[in-house]
């Protein structure tokens, strides 16, 4: 963690469009009349899909919305890291660096960053990428991973990363998930377990 | 009530204490640096640790609920060690800059690391630097200095209720802020200075002037409002260096308003320190003998219903009952103490006081403000209307100018109709009142400085009759007063005598050439154009607008410079002390008046503060008890005249711009200047 | 070897349909309403028999917790809030029941809601788990388009609604009081307790929290029983358990296994060994990057349970299992989570603030051996006196794998102090 600061260079204003704002509705209905502050993260959540980060402008739209104090959407805003405080690039890359994708080659694929994208937290010239180093993930017995966007790409190595960057940047279709034999979290090759036929429990 | 054991003395403790309180009323010293008695528990600094028995592991004592049988212990081993680690995690992040560090000598870190703290450093890594912040023109920060305690936050959002503070990031990075750096708009936010347990806050106009050993201490009273908050005036030499705030939980707790805390730069400019005389249209400095002797030869030349006296909103008891004294021996009865032509003082006592008392809002459990905003007419009262509304269950109706007042209001509506639906009970808000056990009114100026005021205070005490506001073992009729000297000017019957002339009716005298002497004590809230042809004595302390009309000046004291007697807004009596000199030849008031009776030859019959004091008890006897409250009884409200339509206005619109003295000050100025450039507040529970 | 007929997941991963259709064929939602109508008592009393104990890493009894809510409510609703925040280093199993077996999850939170009282629930999930979260949604529309939540739902004659909720990136959101401050839109900072949430939680009203994998098991185990339940494991240590294998193993996994099982039997079934062979194992940490890990000579024959675990100075956690094998630097594999804890520290209490920064930076230059033997201990003592002296768990965390290094590790801590002092380049692999 390091200090989050709310970029230098802000748009003059923020909207939520049309559709955005019946979705910021129906979240706020989620919660108790007059709680509906609890709807502050996935508002801020929406308005970075819709922008790509978030901005001072949106801050104070969402903090009218809610009804709260703007300093509060600040402070929200700042402590939960996923909030990208600066513009990213189209396909963001957040790299696990936490030991268990460290463990399994996280390294390397922070030097296919370097390489292919450039220094982290900038976004590269064709604005298509930019990466960042983050803490776990959850994904770790499909190490080591990163997520691009809303999508983990997991038991990456550095060739088949090294591919899944250039083919982003290129606008080639790429396959999320595990990028080996594997659908999910299963053992590589043959299963351990779950080899029955599946039944209605109980019902042996 | 459960009982506790601390360090083997048994205690026995009310049973919402805190292991925190348990420990104290045990004689155990607890360090605490996050925790404030008046404020959220934060629990966050972990400097209050202590062993509990059964308790896996060290608990904060601040959060801890007692139970009964508990057994703590504040002097072991490992209490000492847990007190020791947390101190060295404070200090590994904190500058060694305490030399040049403005809360050097009183600063809690510095105290308890000698207390609690070990000698050495083990931290070899280098120090975080923090960006400092601009909270505006009266915090100064140093925000490397900050060890998070959120003190300040708490007190902004809690206490001030305008939450404009936060933490923001987390972890080491962690950063107390404004929104954006945008300044500070509460009225209090000076407090914060106090509650800062480091030098992470300051004062800003203070800054790098004074260590507090070298300053002189003088416990005394505020005049920047009616509250009559209890203060302390740091001075060195000649010069006030500083205001702080003294404890006072019938008044004003512990908070005093930014004018209270600020003001004293005012003090030092635009100052009357010599007498002044006009001479061919100017004005030039005198003697004390030829100011004296020019107000003697137009005394001699004027008859006394041609002499007119008015009072001022700062003015002490005992200059007032100079002023009046030599006025009635002189056979005036044009005198007014109601600068702003408030219709009150004439019924009874209880007509024109805070009744309740001010710690009584913390009973009351609905509330009807006509005609005032409490948080500029008096913040630190508003702060306590704020405290009972967090408490819940205390609705709050508000009849006059709808304001953000820091916490949620029902804005009932501007002016009488208003008003009259109340009472006629056809308003919804008269059932709210109804159904209360003690239902408060606070009544502003805003709804007595007006034509008809006589009327809307008569219709409203006949109320507050009927709806249970006044009646045994409860008077919830509370009038707020926004001038220091009011209600001591009221008491001692600073008003008009017979076929004498109120304020308004001298200004409408002076300007038609009815009146040809007027005497201003104080009094710059008038508008002096209106003062026509006549001969103006001014007695104050600041270049404002008395002493621009004025044809003699007498440079007074201002009410840091003599003792003087105060009555507030509850009508609660105070004697406020002399902390410093006043400037040059400038001398206390009440010796003024006596010595310029002896010009006139109408000696006053008294050479001493105290003889005059004596006077007055006789004349007055309440005003002989200090600092406690008087109940006094309400008057029928025999309602005379009718009540106008128009709404109300309220009394103060400019809240750092009140007095002379505010408007000496440049920091009062640099306050007005961001106030009016800025909205005010939004607090988030407007409306 | 636990059979797959004992295996409640059956669906970890997703090889079988995700669809509410499939979950019923599985057996998921059958005859919830059968054990809605033996009531409150007989559900928490099952739980309870069962000997389950919560499945986010404290280990506290699953139905104990559910007996602490108010009987009745005395006018403020109750609330089930489920704890999906999964972010323990080395824990990736709640995720795998978001996206492949919901409907176990969401059958849970209602028969949960039932038995204390709640007709709302939320869920809770991570931010990055943006997937699963769509995942838990589209399932959630299907049990309401089914009936089974909302009114009367599933025909039981209770009300339940369940909502889902996301965070945005903070690991402390997992600690169950940060959680409820951040479901009501603050800053997730823990809480002071007392109060509990069960007295006062969300919106101040009575609350449990659970997670994931404790409330997603609760159907299985009221339907099949308490008794089948806890004769799986060992006493106090009852039932199966989702593991969560990462590191250098042939194949990390998660898999579903008896509690109990010895780590070796885990490593070796599931996984297809230890890269390199067991003899290359250097370290294990058996229960998320939280608990002190465990050198080689106590792996070789521990079990995979809370007790256990606990007897050798570390902790069953979450059951993630991390493997480090010979070619591991050990005193980077912990610095990397000394930045972790850096990172994720939410900055209220002093010793937590200061003392993970300190400590990071500490760990770093051992990595590099530039310190002095010394420092070693000056180490060990900022650790302890972080731990225990904080309002959450986190500091506790942050000091435990430091203690578990210098623990088992201190030698080759000094070797790469002295290395370095002698000039000695000293081989640091990744790998």
């Amino acid at each position: 963690m390091s200090v989050r600061r709310l970029d230098a260079n802000q748009p003059d204003s923020f909207e939520f469009t049309p559709e955005n704002i019946e979705w910021s509705k129906k979240q706020m209905e989620k919660y108790p009349e007059g709680r509906q502050a609890s709807a502050v993260i996935p508002m801020l959540w929406q308005a970075q899909k819709q922008e790509g980060w978030v901005s001072e402008p949106a801050i104070e739209v969402i903090a009218d919305m809610l009804g709260m104090a703007k300093i509060r959407v600040l402070e929200v805003a700042t402590f939960y890291t996923m909030f990208n405080l600066s513009p990213v690039g189209k396909h963001f890359v957040q790299l696990c660096g936490t030991t268990p994708c460290w463990l399994r080659g996280a390294d390397d694929l922070k030097d296919v960053c370097r390489k292919h994208i450039g220094d982290p937290n900038t976004v590269s010239d064709d604005g298509q990428l930019s990466w960042m180093e983050v803490e776990c993930l959850g994904a770790c017995s499909n190490a080591p991973m990163v997520q691009i966007n809303d999508d983990y790409y997991e038991d990456l190595t550095a060739e088949n990363f090294a591919q899944i960057l250039e083919d982003l940047r290129a606008g080639r279709e790429v396959k999320p998930g595990p990028q080996t034999d594997r659908k999910g979290s299963e053992p590589l090759g043959t299963l351990t377990s779950l080899t029955t036929p599946i039944t209605a429990e109980g019902a042996e | 009530m459960p009982k506790v054991t601390v360090d083997g003395i048994e205690v026995e403790v009310d049973a919402s204490a805190t292991v925190l309180q348990a420990c104290e009323q045990a004689g155990a010293e607890i360090p605490r640096f996050c925790y404030h008695e008046r404020l959220s528990i934060a629990g966050n600094c972990r400097m209050c640790l202590v062993e509990v028995e059964r308790a896996p592991k060290p608990v904060a004592s601040c959060a801890q609920p007692v139970n009964d049988g508990m057994v703590v212990h504040t002097k072991t081993e490992a209490v000492k060690r847990a007190r020791e680690g947390v101190m060295e995690f404070l200090l590994i992040n904190h500058p060694l800059d305490c030399p040049i560090c403005d809360q050097g000598g009183e600063c809690d870190l510095q105290d308890q690391a000698m207390g609690y703290g070990i000698d050495s450093n083990r931290y070899g890594e280098n120090k975080r630097a923090v960006e400092d912040k601009d909270m505006g023109p009266l915090i100064s920060t140093t925000m490397t200095r900050c060890i998070h305690c959120t003190r300040c936050v708490r007190f902004i959002t809690e206490v001030s209720g305008v939450p404009e503070l936060g933490a923001t990031g987390r972890g080491e990075d962690m950063e107390i802020t404004t929104y954006l750096e945008k300044a500070l708009s509460s009225e209090l936010q000076g407090n914060v200075i106090d509650l800062c347990p480091v030098g992470a806050l300051t004062s800003k106009p203070y800054a790098f002037t004074a260590r507090p050993w070298e300053l002189k201490k003088t416990e005394t009273i505020d005049v920047m409002d009616a509250m009559g908050s209890n203060i302390r005036v740091d001075s060195r030499g000649r010069e006030v260096m500083r205001v702080m705030p003294r404890v006072n939980e019938a008044i004003n707790e512990e908070w005093i308003s930014d004018k209270t805390r600020f003001i004293w730069d005012g003090l030092k400019t635009q100052r009357l320190d010599r007498p002044y005389v006009r001479e061919d249209g100017k004005l030039r400095v005198a003697t004390w003998d030829e100011a004296f002797e020019k107000i003697a030869e137009k005394v001699a030349s004027t008859t006394p219903d041609k002499m007119a006296a008015i009072a001022g909103d700062l003015a002490d008891v005992e200059s007032m009952k100079a002023l009046k004294d030599l006025m009635v021996s002189l056979g005036v009865t044009n005198l007014d103490c109601r600068q702003d032509g408030a219709k009150i003082g004439t019924a009874g006592r209880g007509s024109y006081i805070f009744n309740s008392g001010i710690e009584a809002i913390e009973e009351a459990d609905a509330l009807l403000v006509i005609g005032s905003n409490p948080r500029l007419e008096a913040p630190v009262l508003n702060a306590r209307i704020r405290k009972q509304w967090t408490k819940g269950g205390f609705p709050i109706g508000v009849i006059g100018e709808d304001a953000d007042l820091t916490y949620p209001t029902d804005y009932l509506g501007a002016g009488t109709d208003t008003l009259k639906q109340i009472i006629d009970g056809s308003h919804p808000f008269a059932r709210v009142m109804d159904v209360a056990e003690n239902p408060m009114i606070i009544m502003g100026q805003g709804a007595l400085t007006r034509e008809d005021g006589e009327a809307v205070l008569s219709a409203t005490i006949a109320y507050a009759k009927s709806a249970g506001v006044i009646k045994d073992g409860w008077n919830g009729f509370n009038v707020l007063h926004t001038a220091a000297a009011r209600v001591g000017g009221l008491d001692l019957g600073f008003l008009p005598g017979e076929e004498g002339r109120d304020t308004q009716g001298i200004l409408d005298g002076a300007s038609a050439g009815a009146l040809d002497l007027v005497f201003l004590l104080g009094a710059d809230e008038i508008e002096t154009k209106y003062l026509g042809n006549a001969f103006v004595v001014y007695q104050g302390t600041h270049g404002d607008a008395g002493a621009h009309r004025a044809d003699v000046i007498l440079p007074g004291a201002a009410y840091t410079e003599k003792s003087g007697l105060y009555v507030n807004t509850e009508g609660r009596v105070q004697m406020a002390k002399r902390a410093a000199f006043p400037p040059g030849d400038a001398r206390e008031d009440w010796a003024i008046l006596r010595a310029l009776s002896a010009t006139l030859g109408k000696v006053l019959p008294y050479d001493s503060l105290r003889d005059l004091r004596a006077a007055l008890y006789e004349e007055v006897p309440h005003l002989a008890t200090l600092d406690e409250l008087t109940s006094a009884d309400v008057p029928e409200g025999a309602a005379t005249g009718t009540m106008a339509a128009t709404p109300f206005s309220n009394a103060i619109k400019d809240f750092y711009m009140t007095n002379p003295i505010a408007r000496a000050s440049k920091v009062m100025a640099d306050c007005a200047a961001l106030a009016n450039d800025t909205d005010k507040g939004a607090t988030g529970t407007h409306g | 070897m636990l059979q797959d007929k004992d295996r409640i997941f059956t669906n970890l991963y997703g090889l079988d349909g995700c669809t509410l259709a499939d979950a019923q064929r599985r057996g998921d939602w059958s005859g919830t309403k059968d054990l809605i109508a033996k009531g409150k008592d007989w559900i928490i009393d099952e739980m309870k028999a069962s000997g389950l104990r919560g499945r986010g890493g404290a280990g506290f009894p699953t139905g104990l917790k559910w007996s602490f809510m108010p009987k009745e409510s005395d006018g403020r609703p109750h609330y089930l809030v489920v704890n999906a925040d999964e972010s323990e280093p080395g824990t990736c199993k709640d995720r795998e029941i978001m996206r492949h077996d919901p409907q176990k999850l969401i059958e849970g939170c209602l028969v949960a809601g039932f038995a204390m009282g709640a007709n709302a629930g939320y869920i809770y999930v991570r931010g990055e788990f943006i997937r699963e979260r769509e995942a838990l949604q589209v399932a959630i529309d299907e049990a309401y388009a089914a009936g089974l939540l909302g009114k009367n739902a599933a025909d039981s004659g209770w009300d339940f609604e369940l909502y889902v909720h996301h965070g945005a990136g903070a690991y402390i959101c997992g600690e169950e009081t940060a959680l409820l401050e951040s479901l009501e839109g603050k800053k997730g900072m823990p809480r002071l307790k007392p109060p509990f949430p069960a007295n006062a939680g969300l919106y101040g009203a009575p609350t449990t929290v659970n997670n994931v994998e404790s409330i997603a098991v609760a159907p299985t185990i009221l339907r099949r029983g308490a008794s089948w339940f806890s004769g799986l494991g060992r006493p106090n240590n009852a039932g199966t358990k989702l593991f969560s294998i990462s590191g250098h193993v042939n194949n990390p996994c998660n898999v579903e296994e008896e509690m109990g099982i010895p780590l070796r039997e885990l490593i070796d079934k599931h996984c297809g060994g230890v890269r390199g062979g067991w003899d290359n194992l250097l370290a294990v940490i058996p229960g998320g990057s939280s608990v002190p890990l465990m050198p080689k000579s106590v792996c070789d024959d521990i079990l995979m349970d809370f007790d256990s675990l606990k007897e050798v100075g570390s902790g069953l956690g979450t059951a993630a299992v991390i493997v480090m094998d010979k070619s591991t630097d050990i005193i980077k594999a912990i610095a990397r989570l000394s930045a972790f804890y850096k990172h994720e520290s939410c900055g209220q209490c002093t010793p937590c603030r200061e003392g993970t920064g300190w400590m990071w930076r500490v760990m770093e230059r051992l990595a590099k051996g530039e310190a002095e033997v010394e420092e070693i201990d000056m180490l060990l003592d900022v650790t302890k006196r972080i731990e225990g002296h904080t309002i959450c768990a986190l500091g506790d965390a942050a000091a435990w794998p430091v203690q578990g290094l210098i623990k088992h590790f201190r030698p080759v801590i000094e070797e790469r102090i002295a290395a370095q002092k002698a000039g000695r380049l000293v081989q640091v692999a990744a790998e």
